[in-house]
């Protein structure tokens, strides 16, 4: 129908270091984008109303809600998706640890509560317990209580200050 | 259990599950995820009002749409999909109405579905949903529950009153135990509507294929082969050609066990339109949508004797279900369970309860994750703790005093249930020095010296685990009570798993492989684990009830053995040597007596599969087995256990911090550890944000006023306490396995130990809280500051 015009924006961002460039609808969401158009399946979509987390993906280092950011903002950007860091290895610590803790259950909040943490681990090495549990509290997990998270995050943070130290 | 009895093995160790891998890398597939050829999707338009007679729809201009593919109403669908009502023959006198995939003439609730729109596109058929226009006559909507039992207004008019459902149970000479009473405590609890919020919404992809007049339908599910029986006799296609396969499933808890007529319409529309259709929930859709639960108002009694005996408990319990009872488990089982458990710890033996389930126009409500007993475990140590209090009683010394003795077993409880055997006082003696009970209480005195108003709560529980057909199959429903596993020798000595229970993280698939790997006699790491279709693995129930250890892993126990036995004829044939003489240990055939290798599974495979000329001509290896668990001898595999909580309270501002959580569980034989503990943690948190956060709000005109994750509050982890786990082991007899349910109790018992905190924290002010959610403002009222 011609009152629904073609509004795309060829829109030209790096996804997981691979550039990328697709017609993208004004109004869609990054998570849609991904999941959609690029077949990012990882990231998921879970209250679509920016309070659950469970849509938690990198643009240029910063971690975002994929629900409250639009796909064409992404224009020049840099894009790191769970597929993305999983790949290239480097949140592999943080994924033994999850593994190892059982600090997941059914998964589906846990590529976003990696995103989370692994900016906690770039972000603030130092953290205490109290600080991760602050830090992950913008991602909603309905299976494990939380506390697996923590101490396999925990786990993480203090393997790596052993390793620094040792460093010095 | 491990035939081997020399070395330890795996079941009872805490490993990680396999199948976690895929989920760390977000390379799950959950339905969502999936894509088909000529994939459409539909979107729902779904009532504004809590009730109301549908004047007119009118399709033009979201026909008119880009990508629109249908756009149909409730009477197009029921073409395709017969409606239900959802009774039980065992629930005497169970009620309900015809409920349509898609509501025809009138909707009873605010969400129902009342039009469909299927589109190329998701985005395209929410525009096109948009532009549906409906007009609607507004009936008077039933809100409140006591006016709903009143039945000024009659919802469904066929049926005469607003009463789903009602219970009566008494032992008799409970009014001469309150007579001889030195103390009778009676108090009123009332407790709020909440929701399981999956993180993944309710899914399905049904494909219908004409050629084949088959449907395959990706479910988001917690049991498969219901699902199978029930899309078969409501789209009247033959059971066979029915497959539900459920894929990486994002968080249930009760919630995707039930029949939702949006997910029925979905398949109703694949079978019509001959092209696959996926639904997905959105966040909005599932608080209006998804069962809601625990709405309820429960005036209890409680008598007992000067030295603190307990003589006889009274419930009077109502609660609100929606306008529907839920197919196929019906709505009146978590009432009817709050009957049976409340005050089941305790010995007194006198107990009348009366029960009333009320429709509404509001959302349904059906099981959710431990039901009935957040309800039931409340009110009965609420009030315990009441008692306790007025006869100058610690709380702990009063339940010690009451708590059914652990060496009288088997024991009835005055409702009636049947205990295999319980250890409620191991329990409390462990949890007593887990937490340090003693120290606690001189902290909580001296702090209190200093205005710091800290509380510790106590709740013993019973828990319903491991459901005999007594459950739902007596009634009629079919829900199948037995599970199966089929296990199979692959020709590389790999061994593979396939059960009827379902796996949505709690880790069933784990277990599953620890339970096969010892039975077999082979590693871990040789065992791969299949569940969740209907077309592959043998049939059974699936996951609900905390049954998946206790049935299925004795189904999957039972099988290894067997094909133990199997692989031993056949090395028995190869080597031309008894096979008594044998055993099969990590991934070799031995000699039983030394140990000595003699032949790698590998090895024996590929003659079974690739030789057996070599073999003798009378002998033919069969190297895969099926076996089936149904649990018997008690409805019920009854475990127990005991929480407690520590809270402070701000009595200026009412807010509450959680500083710790303690909870000793019996589920019997542990088969891993770590993934118990983190059940019981996963629902302690879960009961928490029942008891402190979660409330489905609705207005006087049946709006859900909270329904998105902004207002309606959920456990996020920076107010959430550490845990303490510890357990009590006894296995039930009725399992070689011995393994009893561990998925509920946390939520089961977390609610009533946190209230009591509370209470306990505020009993300097003589204030106590009796409503759940206990939100700030509850706290403040209670305290009389506002």
């Amino acid at each position: 129908m011609s009152a629904h015009m073609d509004r795309s924006i060829e829109t030209t961002l790096s996804v997981n270091g691979t550039p990328t460039t697709r017609r993208i609808e004004p109004r869609q969401h990054l998570i849609d984008f991904l999941r959609e158009d690029l077949g990012l399946t990882g990231s998921h979509t879970g209250c679509e109303h920016g309070v659950c987390g469970a849509c938690t993906v990198r643009v240029d280092g910063k971690i975002v809600r994929g629900c409250l950011t639009l796909a064409v903002q992404m224009a020049g950007k840099r894009v790191d998706t769970i597929e993305g860091l999983s790949d290239s290895g480097e949140i592999a610590e943080l994924q033994r640890a999850f593994h190892e803790r059982n600090a997941l259950q059914c998964g589906f909040c846990t590529p976003g509560m990696l995103m989370a943490a692994q900016d906690l681990i770039l972000r603030h090495p130092h953290a205490t317990r109290d600080e991760i549990r602050d830090h992950i509290s913008g991602n909603y997990c309905r299976c494990t209580g939380y506390q697996a998270i923590v101490d396999a995050i925990e786990t993480v943070l203090k393997a790596k200050a052993v390793a620094t130290d040792k460093r010095r | 259990m491990n035939a081997d009895k020399t070395k330890p093995g795996y079941i009872g160790q805490s490993m990680p599950r396999a199948n976690a891998k895929r989920l760390l890398q977000g390379r799950g597939v959950y339905t969502d995820d999936l894509r088909l050829p000529r994939l459409a999707h539909v979107v729902f338009f779904r009532s504004p009002h809590a009730h109301a007679r549908i004047v007119k729809l009118d399709f033009t201009h979201a026909r008119a749409m880009p990508g629109v593919i249908a756009v149909v109403d409730g009477k197009a669908v029921e073409q395709y999909c017969k409606p239900w009502v959802a009774v039980l023959a065992h629930l005497k006198g169970i009620k309900s109405a015809p409920q349509h995939a898609i509501a025809i003439d009138r909707a009873c609730w605010q969400g129902e579905a009342v039009a469909a729109v299927v589109a190329e596109s998701r985005a395209q058929a929410e525009d096109a949903a948009e532009l549906i226009e409906a007009d609607w006559e507004e009936l008077p909507a039933v809100v409140d529950m006591a006016e709903s039992l009143a039945g000024k207004y009659v919802i469904h008019p066929d049926l005469g009153d607003n009463v789903c459902f009602t219970r009566a149970l008494d032992t008799g000479e409970v009014d001469a135990a309150f007579a001889r009473a030195d103390v009778v405590v009676e108090e009123t609890y009332e407790f709020g509507r909440h929701t399981g919020v999956t993180l993944e919404g309710r899914a399905l992809l049904a494909d219908y294929n004409a050629a084949d007049n088959a449907l395959t339908v990706y479910h988001s599910t917690q049991a498969p082969h219901m699902m199978q029986d029930i899309f078969s006799r409501h789209l009247d296609l033959p059971e066979g050609n029915v497959r539900v396969i459920a894929k990486d499933v994002g968080g249930s808890y009760g919630i995707k066990v039930h029949v939702y007529p949006d997910e029925m319409a979905t398949a109703a529309l694949s079978v019509m339109l001959k092209r696959p259709v996926k639904f997905i929930a959105d966040r909005l859709e599932s608080f209006l949508t998804d069962i809601h639960a625990r709405e309820h108002k429960a005036k209890v009694r409680l008598a007992c004797t000067k030295a603190g005996d307990i003589l006889a408990f009274e419930l009077d319990d109502m609660t609100s279900i929606g306008p529907y009872s839920v197919y196929p488990r019906t709505s009146g089982i978590e009432g009817n369970q709050v009957v049976n458990l409340t005050g089941g710890p305790y010995k007194h033996q006198h107990y009348r309860a009366n029960l009333n389930v009320v429709f509404t126009n509001k959302n349904v409500t059906c099981q959710y994750r431990a039901v009935g007993h957040p309800i039931a475990v409340s009110i009965t140590e609420c009030i315990v703790d009441l008692a306790a209090e007025k006869l100058g009683i610690d709380p702990a010394d009063f339940r010690r005093l009451n708590l059914i003795a652990d060496d009288a077993y088997p024991y009835t409880s005055a409702a009636g249930m049947k205990f295999e055997k319980l250890s409620h006082h191991q329990a409390l003696d462990k949890l007593l020095a887990l937490m340090d009970y003693k120290k606690l209480r001189r902290e909580q005195a001296a702090l209190r010296k200093k205005s710091v108003y800290r509380g510790i709560g106590l709740a013993a529980m019973i828990e319903v685990t491991n459901p005999s057909p007594a459950f739902y199959g007596v009634g009629g429903a079919r829900i199948s009570a037995q599970d199966g596993a089929t296990l199979r020798l692959e020709p590389t000595g790999m061994v593979t798993c396939m059960v009827s229970v379902t796996e949505q993280g709690q880790g069933t698939e784990g277990i599953f492989a620890q339970i096969a790997a010892d039975a077999v006699g082979v590693s871990i790491d040789k065992v791969r684990v299949m569940t969740g279709d209907t077309g592959t693995t043998p049939y059974g129930g699936g996951t609900w009830a905390s049954r998946g250890a206790g049935i299925g892993g004795e189904a999957v126990l039972q099988s290894g053995k067997v094909l133990r036995a199997h692989i031993l004829e056949v090395a028995a044939a190869i080597l031309q040597q008894s096979g008594e003489m044998l055993d099969v240990r990590s991934d070799a055939i031995v000699d039983v007596r030394t140990g000595e290798v003699k032949l790698p599974l590998a090895e024996l495979g590929r003659i079974a599969y690739f030789r057996p000329d070599t073999l003798p001509l009378d002998f033919q290896a069969e190297l895969m087995v099926t076996r089936h668990y149904t649990p018997r001898g008690y409805g019920f595999a009854f475990t127990n256990g005991i929480q407690a909580s520590l809270v402070e309270v701000d009595v200026d501002t009412g807010f509450i911090k959680l500083l710790k959580h303690w909870c000793v569980e019996d589920c019997g034989t542990i088969i891993n550890p770590q993934l118990v503990d983190e059940q019981i943690r996963g629902g302690i948190v879960q009961g928490i944000g029942g008891a402190l956060l979660e409330h489905c709000i609705y207005s006087p005109e049946g709006q859900l006023i909270n329904g998105n994750m902004a207002e309606y509050l959920v456990p996020m982890a920076s107010e959430m306490p550490d845990m303490a786990i510890a357990h009590v082991v006894t296995p039930t007899k009725t399992s070689e396995l011995g393994a009893k349910g561990a998925g509920e109790a946390g939520t089961a018992g977390a609610p009533g130990a946190v209230m009591n905190a509370i209470n306990d924290a505020l009993r300097p002010f003589k204030a106590r809280v009796t409503a759940q959610p206990v939100t700030p403002e509850r706290i403040l009222r209670a305290l009389g500051r506002v």
